[in-house]
């Protein structure tokens, strides 16, 4: 790829959108994936998407819908498996099937061409501006620093949310914290990678990076090199091959997790040799 | 409340239409190790919660180390009450170690906003070498048996400092060998620290001698107490259990 293109702006905003997405995904990743959330994630997506359609139909910003929708679908799903009133699968799967037919509900009723409606499926990190830019940077440091900032108590709800609460953490506190930080993440990287694709950018690399360590930091930093090398790798295949940003980016992360998967020493089984010279 | 560390007024705890506890009254001195035991369903489990803040009460009261529970300061007097819980299934690939498992056990003491400190680290690896688990401390906490997981727990209960000690059921299963070694475990640590130490079982046989008082639960009520002596004859286990139980006349002396 010739180096020329890196000096028009909305290359350099990729490459700023990819990094800032790359590591707010990863990390909200990692706590999805630890604690066995993927399903209310990708509920959340749903709804950041559906928010993001109402806003476009009614004139207002679609980030600011994307948000409440996201934000709002957190709210409601906590609770609902919290108290057992229904199966956890099941009450995600209402609120996941709701947030669906909110989103095509609100597309269906909006007028005219709805291209800005259809970039929201697969997003575009080419066209990402300097405001999203801007939300997107401050989203990363904000999800980064409460990481960093709340570390023990992430790491002793991901041990088990009913131990975290017998030794005095305000354990709910921490897992609705990260149901919100799901909620904001997917919304401020809807733009760039689209509301069909971003679970996929979350779930890929801490997935992957879980199949390497059993160390929970260095999860975290394996998963956020893999999230950088996917959107920037995908981005580069995007322009190489004139392929659709998002779905380059999500693939690159998908192929990331095949070789980790492939290779993780975790799926390792000793052979009757080893366990003979071993006994 | 003088020497009174927990006291339960007519407490009823009820799940939607099932009544976990109905109308349990109980004091417990310090130092005291009480024995819980009861059909499965009669609320000893729901008796540990209510002490530890985790269940709610929706009639009588509850006071724990001098404090009416309220709902606004369960999560306070957590941290200086070790819970121990029947064995978790673990997702063998997480990654945590049992080291920084035992150390969540300081997490609540710490508070916000501070880090486990190298004195605190030491303490982890002094009280996982009291347990026996020292040459398992860099293991994934997913990588343990049912009985390490349990010693694991204990390590974990006891890094808090608690005064009160509550077990529920921790040697449920796992092998008679490693229920053998937690029930030592639990013996060693009455005698070392005098924790007021509240256990729930369903192994007769396995309460240990310094048992003060033995509580029989039945239907969410406290049918029977007394001393392990008079209430492990096989007339009032039978009526219990309503089941023909052979009477557990010597308790094992666990703790050599």
């Amino acid at each position: 790829m010739g180096t020329s293109i890196l000096q028009y702006q909305f290359m350099q905003n990729a490459i700023l959108a990819g990094l800032c997405g790359g590591i707010t995904c990863s990390v909200v990743g990692v706590f999805v994936v630890t604690m066995h959330l993927s399903f209310i994630g990708v509920c959340i997506a749903h709804a950041a998407f559906a928010g993001a359609l109402l806003g476009l139909w009614l004139g207002f910003n679609p980030l600011i819908g994307a948000l409440l929708f996201s934000l709002a679908s957190a709210a409601i799903i906590g609770p609902m498996t919290d108290r057992g009133e229904l199966n956890p699968d099941t009450s995600i799967g209402i609120v996941f099937s709701l947030m669906l037919g909110l989103a095509f509900l609100f597309m269906g009723l909006m007028p005219g061409a709805r291209t800005e409606a259809l970039s929201l499926f697969w997003g575009s990190i080419l066209t990402v501006t300097r405001q999203d830019l801007v939300f997107l940077a401050v989203t990363t440091a904000a999800i980064v620093g409460l990481a960093v900032i709340f570390y023990k108590e992430i790491q002793a709800v991901i041990c088990h949310r009913e131990v975290a609460l017998a030794v005095g953490i305000p354990a709910t506190v921490v897992f609705y914290g990260l149901l919100f930080s799901t909620g904001v993440t997917i919304t401020a990287s809807l733009q760039s990678i689209g509301g069909l694709l971003i679970y996929s950018l979350i779930l890929n690399p801490a997935a992957a990076a879980y199949q390497l360590t059993y160390s929970l930091k260095r999860m975290l930093l394996i998963a956020i090199a893999f999230g950088i090398i996917s959107c920037w790798a995908g981005l580069a295949a995007s322009y190489l091959l004139d392929t659709p940003s998002g779905a380059s980016i999500v693939i690159t992360s998908s192929v990331i997790f095949g070789l980790a998967t492939a290779f993780s020493p975790k799926r390792k089984v000793k052979r009757w040799r080893q366990v003979r010279l071993a006994g | 409340m003088d020497n009174t560390v927990i006291k339960i007024q007519d407490a009823v705890v009820s799940y939607r239409e099932d009544v976990a506890l109905q109308g349990v009254s109980l004091e417990v001195r310090k130092g005291e190790f009480i024995g819980i035991i009861g059909p499965n369903g009669a609320g000893k489990t729901t008796l540990l919660t209510v002490l530890n803040g985790l269940g709610k009460l929706i009639h009588g009261q509850a006071w724990v180390l001098g404090s009416q529970l309220n709902g606004r300061n369960g999560i306070n007097l957590r941290k200086c009450i070790g819970y121990v819980a029947q064995v978790h299934s673990i997702d063998p690939r997480l990654p945590i170690n049992v080291r920084e498992t035992v150390m969540v056990g300081c997490y609540g003491r710490l508070g916000l906003f501070r880090w486990p400190t190298r004195a605190q680290w030491e303490a982890v690896d002094n009280v996982l070498e009291m347990v026996g688990m020292a040459h398992l401390s860099r293991r994934p906490i997913g990588h343990l048996s049912g009985g390490e997981y349990q010693k694991a727990a204990i390590a974990r209960a006891l890094v808090q400092q608690p005064e009160i000690f509550l077990l529920d059921e921790p040697t449920a299963s796992i092998d008679p060998k490693a229920q053998r070694e937690i029930m030592s475990l639990i013996q060693l640590i009455h005698k070392e620290y005098h924790m007021t130490t509240l256990l729930v079982t369903h192994d007769l046989k396995q309460l240990p001698p310094m048992c003060h008082r033995l509580i029989l639960m039945k239907e969410g009520k406290i049918w029977k107490q007394g001393s392990p002596e008079s209430m492990l004859r096989e007339d009032v286990l039978s009526q219990l259990y309503e089941a023909p139980v052979a009477a557990t006349n010597e308790i094992a002396p666990l703790c050599s």
